[in-house]
């Protein structure tokens, strides 16, 4: 099975715009509704991986934690342009406790 | 613990015997699953770990050059700069079965042949910063991708995880010890009313020499 996915990349537009460069596809969106409107769009035409900052993965946690047990999208959260706020180390230790049952990493 | 409600015969029993055999025999294969999925778990995260160290850091390098650029350059310049992209990335998605659960695996396909063909402006207008910021995340992307890839597998073997050790801990706690305990409650049972048989039996007879012969 192989198929060509597109990716995206969603946050304020100073942290988002170098993106575009890349060839990614940028959505300029900080609205909690619009952004967790936009992943369910995304998530259902043929992106693979979504990128989105951690201010703005904050607002939408409920659906990026809809998408974390499928299979595609793989949505990862990125510093934006104010700094590293931690929240995507955070998600790695809460998969972490997930599956050992306490936080071995940190 | 908890017997469970069934009729203490023979073919109950015999069936219960056949019932706890696999089921010890799926907690074992369980476990063994656990066990490597764990193993495998273990190796990954440590990756995704240091992983996502590295592209917060050349995220936070590009975002210092934007920043910069952002401040000597009008902003609707540059946004027109980046506006129409040369280059375009596309994903070949194939899948990786570990322990039967199935990873993604991205492939970066580049529109242009060149991965850093990515100046979508002439240098003419814009602050040598924009560069910097473009290169910046051209050279970080690669581990992104293998990050996204990285972090799903993580979340999804996570997930097998947990599903797996529930299983364990419910065939280890709960149904092994139940099937035992009914099975000693049916064998107990039957070797019950098999003396109760047996002395009532000895009883009658005693009651039948009693009768013919008159013994006491």
């Amino acid at each position: 099975m192989s198929e060509l996915l597109k990716t995206a990349v969603i946050g304020d537009s100073a942290s988002v715009s170098g993106f575009s460069a890349l060839g990614l596809s940028v959505f300029r969106e900080t609205e909690a509704d619009k952004v967790a409107k936009l992943i369910n769009r995304l998530a259902s035409s043929g992106f693979g991986v979504i990128y989105i900052t951690e201010p703005v993965a904050v607002l939408v946690s409920d659906t990026i934690k809809k998408y974390r047990s499928q299979k595609l999208p793989s949505i990862v959260l990125i510093p934006a342009i104010e700094g590293n706020t931690g929240e995507g180390m955070k998600g790695v230790h809460e998969t972490v406790e997930k599956a050992v049952g306490s936080d071995i990493l940190s | 613990m908890a017997r469970l409600n069934v009729n203490p015969t023979r073919m109950e029993l015999s069936s219960l015997k056949k019932k706890l055999a696999s089921a010890q025999r799926g907690h074992k294969l369980l476990k063994d699953k656990r066990d490597e999925l764990m193993r495998q778990f273990m190796n990954l995260i440590r990756e995704n770990k240091q992983l996502r160290i590295e592209v917060e850091e050349g995220i936070a390098e590009a975002n210092k050059y934007m920043a910069v650029a952002g401040s000597v350059m009008q902003r609707e310049v540059l946004e027109t700069a980046l506006m129409i992209p040369k280059q375009e990335v596309e994903l070949e998605v194939s899948e990786k079965n570990v322990m039967s659960v199935y990873i993604p695996v991205f492939n970066p396909k580049y529109r242009t042949g060149d991965a850093d063909d990515i100046y979508s402006y002439g240098t003419a207008f814009t602050s040598v910063d924009l560069d910097g910021a473009v290169s910046a995340l051209s050279d970080i992307f690669p581990k992104m991708i293998r990050l996204a890839e990285i972090e799903k597998a993580c979340q999804l073997l996570a997930d097998e995880i947990e599903k797996t050790r529930r299983r364990v801990n419910a065939l280890e706690h709960i149904m092994i010890p139940d099937y035992h305990e009914t099975i000693k409650y049916i064998t107990m049972k039957l070797s019950e009313n098999e003396r109760s048989t047996t002395t009532s039996l000895m009883k009658v007879k005693d009651m039948v020499l009693k009768q013919s012969h008159n013994f006491s």
